[in-house]
């Protein structure tokens, strides 16, 4: 766990000095499930709105490249400006999408790797609906972390 | 880390997930009497509610069709290599492969693929733990309580993107049949003379998509 904190500190302190903010996005069939910002401008809220818009617009070149490849990180699928999506689908059909600005892959990777797992152990819960928006502050705790 | 808290309270994103859990005999296993217990009292429970044969595999298969969502994500988990599966072929060995070891310890007995329709594939069990300890009366003479099991295979295919329906059969097993799966289970189960049988049939689209993707 520290070793994550010290690699998502490295890849927020990378992105202000870039100054954009990172989305963060889990999307199942039909919704997404959980949502994330790190980095918020407080001053540019519009722009947070377009973030989503692009992010999930990005979801159908997600879904195409899922089909073409048997890995689970497809790394970047889509740039939009300056800044890009990368996206990992789990065994089970659910995206993890990142919109981020473009540098720092291999701390992404690791992310995902990391948050995976947590969905991994989220998922071992019988009380948690397949598919459906996830709740848990621990979760959310551990995901910001 | 949680200083203050006692050991009961440990969240459940904190606890590690056994990594080995087929392999190894300590962990991560469950004795194959208290699933048998359970899985009996779990198809008393439905049938004191269901007045028909069909509700009580469907409610079966509703129950076994969250453990396969979810038993995907796990399987993938554990095979550290983090790879999805794309193509049918690859699926159905997926699920008659690493799910069934997964699940009951062993690879499912076989799998075929069904001559009369391209869509339909059978996976072939010989020893299903689900009916092993479980007796149909007569009067409920079409039931199979392995659609528990028919469940579990169509929550996999499910999730990983391979809409399909999952039935269960019993089918007669023939003379080297029986001595193959006695030879092949190391476990003292009562003697069978039927062999399940779990029809998965796809829907159109997958199929459609199989094929564009062979191209």
């Amino acid at each position: 766990a520290k070793n994550r904190t010290n690699q998502l500190n490295h890849l927020k302190s990378e992105t202000t000095m870039s100054s954009s903010p990172i989305l963060f996005v889990i999307v199942g069939k039909n919704e997404p499930l959980y949502e994330a910002e790190f980095n918020k401008l407080y001053a540019a809220d519009n722009a947070l709105y377009q973030n989503y818009f692009v992010l999930h617009s990005a979801i159908d070149l997600v879904e195409k490249a899922a089909w073409t490849s048997t890995a689970m990180n497809l790394r970047v699928v889509d740039k939009v400006n300056h800044q890009s999506i990368s996206a990992f689908v789990t065994a089970g059909g659910i995206k993890f999408l990142v919109l981020h600005s473009g540098k720092s892959e291999e701390l992404l990777k690791n992310f995902f790797a990391d948050v995976f797992e947590l969905y991994v152990k989220l998922t071992m819960n019988p009380f948690y609906k397949y598919d459906s928006p996830i709740v848990s502050k621990a979760f959310d705790k551990r995901v910001r972390a | 880390m949680n200083y203050g808290r006692s050991n009961a309270q440990m969240n459940i994103l904190d606890r590690p997930l056994p990594k080995v859990a087929w392999r190894s005999n300590d962990q991560g296993t469950v004795s194959l009497s208290a699933f048998a217990y359970l899985f009996s009292e779990l198809v008393q429970y439905h049938q004191n509610k269901v007045t028909s044969i069909s509700d009580l595999e469907r409610r079966l298969e509703e129950a076994g069709y969250n453990v396969g969502l979810k038993a995907v994500e796990l399987a993938a988990f554990r095979s550290k290599e983090y790879k999805r599966e794309t193509r049918l072929m690859s699926i159905l060995h997926f699920v008659s492969g690493t799910i069934w070891k997964s699940l009951f310890g062993r690879a499912a007995d076989s799998l075929e693929r069904s001559i009369d329709n391209d869509d339909e594939y059978m996976i072939v069990d010989y020893m299903p733990i689900t009916s092993s300890y479980i007796s149909v009366p007569s009067d409920l003479g079409q039931l199979s309580v392995d659609s528990y099991i028919s469940g579990i295979i169509c929550g996999v295919l499910q999730s990983a993107g391979f809409p399909a329906r999952v039935t269960a059969h019993n089918v007669a097993m023939d003379e080297n049949e029986m001595a193959n799966a006695v030879a092949s289970s190391n476990q003292l189960l009562v003697p069978r003379t039927e062999k399940a049988v779990f029809l998965c049939k796809f829907s159109r689209e997958v199929l459609q998509r199989d094929a564009a993707l062979e191209r």
